[in-house]
């Protein structure tokens, strides 16, 4: 397996330099989310304006794969609409776990295309998706709570 | 001295690649490799002798229970017990943990306390939470030193182990740190009070002498796949006038005397605390694996193994950005070292060492609460055992400068 296919350099500089970082106010949901296997933490916080989100912030411990996918994902999805960034959230469930069959719009998923290689490593998959469940879950939980 | 090409040549899947890499398996902590010689014994037993065990009483069940036994025999000659009736066979470590919790914890009352330390396998704590939840005892803990190593003096001055004391619980050698711990020491301040001891043995007995008679303790706990025995197959070993005393575990098959529909009565020791079917030819594979490591010898693969341990250590400390946790120096110390490359994250070093062949574990390895307490969030870990050569060792440090160096680029200049 060649690892730069797995570490495209789009992942590792997100990994080097975190879009987005640290916890910020004011916040409608945190939600914190782990992954036993490996012990990744990420702590994530959704604050909406009606049906956009407004902000993402976070605070995660995690290998590289987990903590670019995260500042891919804030890149995606803040000041977008709550309907539109939970469909990034379906496509890119849907391409993480077509072992590399699914080869994603670029103007959808701008750099999360470098996730691409990644679904082709099974054990890594989690790791990418983990900030996407927080947010969902996040998200979720705060479009109830405005309703 | 052992002969490591020659012990090599006695596992197969030793001779594998991964690409153009040899395989290098460094992860014995987590499980370990299979000599051919209980490959066979477990194919053979299938293709030759397969029956159920003391219920079949024809030809082939005579001889699958007299494998059976042979191997309960086999272990508890191994580890030097008594008796083989002291020897239990359980599914792994794990249940025979939770088997020790739920017997001996059977008793327990509010007021009373258990102590564990904070370097346990997640297997040696969870149990003991769940049966002081359950019996309103109270849960306490060794601390550790920064080097890794039990705080002793830390426990005497809270008098940890009191007359409150009931049960002490304690790895022998830790799978993360490496660190030896002295059960005998702690054995007999435990029996002082009046507690039982018990031994978490996973990470010992595959590696060095086991002399149950003399450590001191009322019940030692293992696991067959870590000591080049099948998946499958743990085993308690408990004083036999401990485990006559004590209530069963799992109800079933072969562990009742008389059943009636309101009542039982129950075997004695060691089948009161096996029901249903056990794991039989897992038994005669453990069974085939202890004759191989006593042929080859237990101070020899100890000795093999603290050659590799010293060697390992001064190669990683060597690495710039390398961190060990645990103790540095091959003194009182296990195989397993467990390590933080700046900047990489374990899995991605795992990563890319798969990718050169090189299997390792990345994680918490089963021990958040040590990680917590030594401010890792996980770590890397690399483990030997018998087969485990200098060279292997030479390819993982080779690879962890180059990992380092592909995630960290301030590595590469100047
Ligand atoms: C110290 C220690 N205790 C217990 C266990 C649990 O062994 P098993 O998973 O076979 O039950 C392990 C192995 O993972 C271990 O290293």
């Amino acid at each position: 397996m060649n690892i730069d296919e797995l570490y495209q350099t789009i992942i590792l500089d997100h990994y080097r330099e975190k879009h987005h970082t640290g916890l910020r106010e004011p916040y409608d949901v945190q939600v914190h989310h782990v992954n036993p296997s490996c012990g990744d933490e990420l702590t994530l916080r959704v604050s909406l304006a009606g049906d956009v989100i407004k902000d993402v912030s976070y605070e995660g411990e995690g290998c590289s794969i987990s903590q670019a996918s995260t500042s891919v994902m804030t890149d995606l999805v803040i000041g977008e609409t709550v309907r539109h960034s939970m469909g990034l959230y379906d496509d890119f469930l849907e391409m993480m776990q077509s072992k590399g069959e699914i080869t994603p719009d670029e103007d959808r998923f701008e750099d999360a295309i470098a996730f691409a290689g990644v679904s082709k490593f099974p054990a890594r998959v989690k790791c990418a998706l983990l900030s996407w469940s927080a947010l969902r879950d996040a998200v979720g939980q705060a479009s109830d709570k405005e309703s | 001295m052992l002969d490591v090409e020659k012990v090599r040549k006695d596992f197969p899947i030793l001779g594998r690649t991964a690409g153009e890499y040899p395989l290098v398996y460094l992860d014995s902590a987590n499980t370990s490799q299979k000599p051919q010689v209980v490959i066979d014994a477990i194919a053979e037993h299938y293709g030759q002798h397969n029956a159920n065990v003391a219920r079949a009483m024809h030809m082939l069940g005579a001889e699958a229970t007299e494998a059976f036994e042979g191997a309960r025999s086999g272990l508890a000659q191994f580890i030097g017990a008594e008796r083989s009736e002291e020897v239990v066979f359980t599914k792994n470590a794990s249940e025979a943990l939770n088997l020790a919790a739920n017997t001996l914890g059977a008793s327990l009352k509010p007021g009373d306390e258990v102590v564990i330390s904070v370097m346990e396998h997640h297997s040696n704590i969870v149990p003991w939470q769940l049966v002081c939840e359950r019996t309103g005892a109270t849960l306490r803990w060794f601390d550790i030193t920064d080097e890794g190593r039990l705080d002793l003096e830390g426990a005497e001055r809270e008098h940890l182990i009191n007359e409150r004391t009931k049960i002490v619980s304690l790895t022998s050698v830790s799978n993360v740190l490496g660190t030896h711990n002295p059960i005998t020491d702690i054995a007999r301040q435990a029996h002082e009070v009046g507690a039982a001891m018990v031994v978490d043995a996973s990470q010992s007995v595959p590696h060095r002498v086991t002399d149950v008679s003399t450590l001191g303790a009322d019940m030692v706990c293992f696991t067959g796949h870590k000591m080049c025995g099948p998946t499958g197959i743990g085993v308690l070993w408990g004083r036999h006038d401990l485990l006559e005393k004590l209530p069963p575990f799992l109800g079933g098959g072969e562990m009742i005397e008389v059943v009636e529909m309101a009542r039982s009565t129950f075997a004695p020791p060691p089948y009161r605390f096996e029901a249903g079917t056990p794991p039989i030819a897992q038994a005669v594979g453990l069974g085939a694996a202890v004759d191989y490591l006593s042929g080859i010898g237990m101070a020899a693969i100890a000795q093999h193994e603290e050659t590799m341990t010293a060697y390992a250590l001064d190669k990683l400390t060597s690495i710039d950005g390398l961190v060990i946790l645990g103790p540095t120096e091959a003194v009182d110390r296990g195989s397993a070292i467990s390590f933080n490359l700046a900047d990489v994250h374990p899995h991605d070093v795992m990563q890319v060492l798969d990718s050169r062949g090189i299997a390792i574990r990345g994680g918490h390895h089963c021990a958040r609460p040590l990680h917590r307490r030594l401010g890792h969030q996980s770590s890397t870990r690399a483990s030997s055992y018998l087969y485990t050569t200098t060279s292997e060792i030479d390819a993982l440090a080779d690879a962890l400068v180059f990992t380092r160096n592909y995630f960290a680029p301030r590595f590469n200049q100047g």
